[in-house]
């Protein structure tokens, strides 16, 4: 039986939907045309078949989300992973904090900071530059004016520069986005376990 | 596109001579692609069950509930007949209205809250699941557009 989850995990659960994906069977042109532009290309995930839906949104989405997460220049890749991770935590979202909480750890060959978050929270123990980036990235998660002169002073006093500032901005601000159709048009469960 | 003619650049006043014009330019392509995004959820080909004119009125409410006025007021131009829906107060004249309203607010405003209830009151309005995902898209949309433009007016509030 699936359990849907409730804590904060870095072993990705299954994201189970709370309506009824798109038959890739009957997808139209257009939704065949924009899965395939989605970062998978081996297996069309709920996820993104539920997404397919509206198709319009989803074709722009998928390349949008790429270019803030990975293209080259600015911030580091696994900041951008702890912008994602800090408003994925304030909205709760436990599939989309899972995902980017384990890039995090591997692309920093470290789980400190996400098992920091984890388990503190906003009082985790962290580096000056990291807790610069969390606390941005938390504070404009909950709301966009919340995040102000006092955050942004320090991360410049952390040494971020205004390309990486932008790249901060965009990462949080992207999974504001996110988080409300993951946490919204489905559940993360894990197959046959006990509530964690 | 002219990306200083974008939503977000132009409500943020980031402009061409503006100190942080550099810094943008090198992420030109996104700030083309998130106007293009704005496009989808506003005005699309497929509109669902959703005309321009309540997408542009939900974009208001959801803009002004965010404090930004600004970009609320961009929307309520489109808004038509919704216009009234920018009102926090107004909880809509009918019960499918009420409904999508009361989801609209939940997921804007207090996100970790939703539940999966929340997303079967829509079903149980006879709200379909297409219809359902093109609603969260107008609202997660905003929320990044909102944040996006409340991020570059402090950079440009701070540039030394």
């Amino acid at each position: 039986m699936n359990q849907v989850l409730h804590k904060f995990t870095r072993k990705v659960p299954h994201w189970q939907p709370r309506l009824t994906p798109v038959d890739l069977a009957n997808a139209s042109q257009e939704q065949l045309d924009a899965l395939q532009v989605t970062p998978s290309n081996t297996k069309v995930s709920d996820y993104v078949l539920t997404l397919a839906h509206d198709v319009e949104s989803l074709s722009v989405r998928s390349p949008l989300f790429n270019a803030i997460m990975y293209d080259p220049g600015g911030m580091s890749r696994a900041e951008r992973e702890l912008g994602a991770l800090g408003a994925s935590i304030v909205n709760r979202c436990v599939y989309c904090a899972a995902v980017h909480a384990d890039r995090h750890a591997k692309l920093k060959n470290d789980t400190t900071v996400s098992d920091e978050l984890f388990a503190n929270g906003e009082k985790a123990e962290l580096g000056s530059r990291d807790r610069a980036i969390f606390d941005f990235a938390r504070k404009s998660a909950e709301a966009p004016h919340a995040a102000g002169a006092q955050e942004m002073a320090a991360l410049r006093k952390a040494g971020l520069s205004n390309e990486e500032i932008l790249d901060l901005i965009l990462s949080a601000a992207l999974f504001g986005w996110a988080n409300r159709l993951m946490h919204v048009l489905g559940d993360p469960v894990r197959n046959g376990e006990k509530h964690e | 596109m002219n990306i200083f003619e974008s939503t977000v650049l132009t409500k943020a006043e980031v402009t061409r001579d503006s100190e942080l014009a550099k810094t943008v330019i090198a992420r030109g392509i996104i700030f083309d692609m998130t106007q293009t995004a704005e496009d989808a959820v506003l005005r699309p080909r497929n509109p669902g069950a959703f005309g321009q004119g309540l997408r542009a009125a939900l974009a208001a409410r959801v803009a002004h509930l965010a404090g930004d006025d600004t970009l609320a007021a961009h929307y309520l131009e489109d808004a038509g007949d919704y216009a009234a829906l920018t009102d926090p107060d107004e909880t809509g004249a009918t019960p499918w209205l009420e409904v999508i309203i009361k989801f609209v607010d939940k997921n804007a405003n207090h996100t970790r809250d939703v539940v999966a209830e929340d997303v079967a009151a829509l079903q149980n309005e006879g709200i379909s699941d297409a219809d359902i995902v093109r609603l969260c898209e107008l609202v997660a949309f905003l929320a990044y557009q909102a944040r996006v433009i409340a991020g570059l007016r402090l950079m440009q509030e701070t540039t030394t």
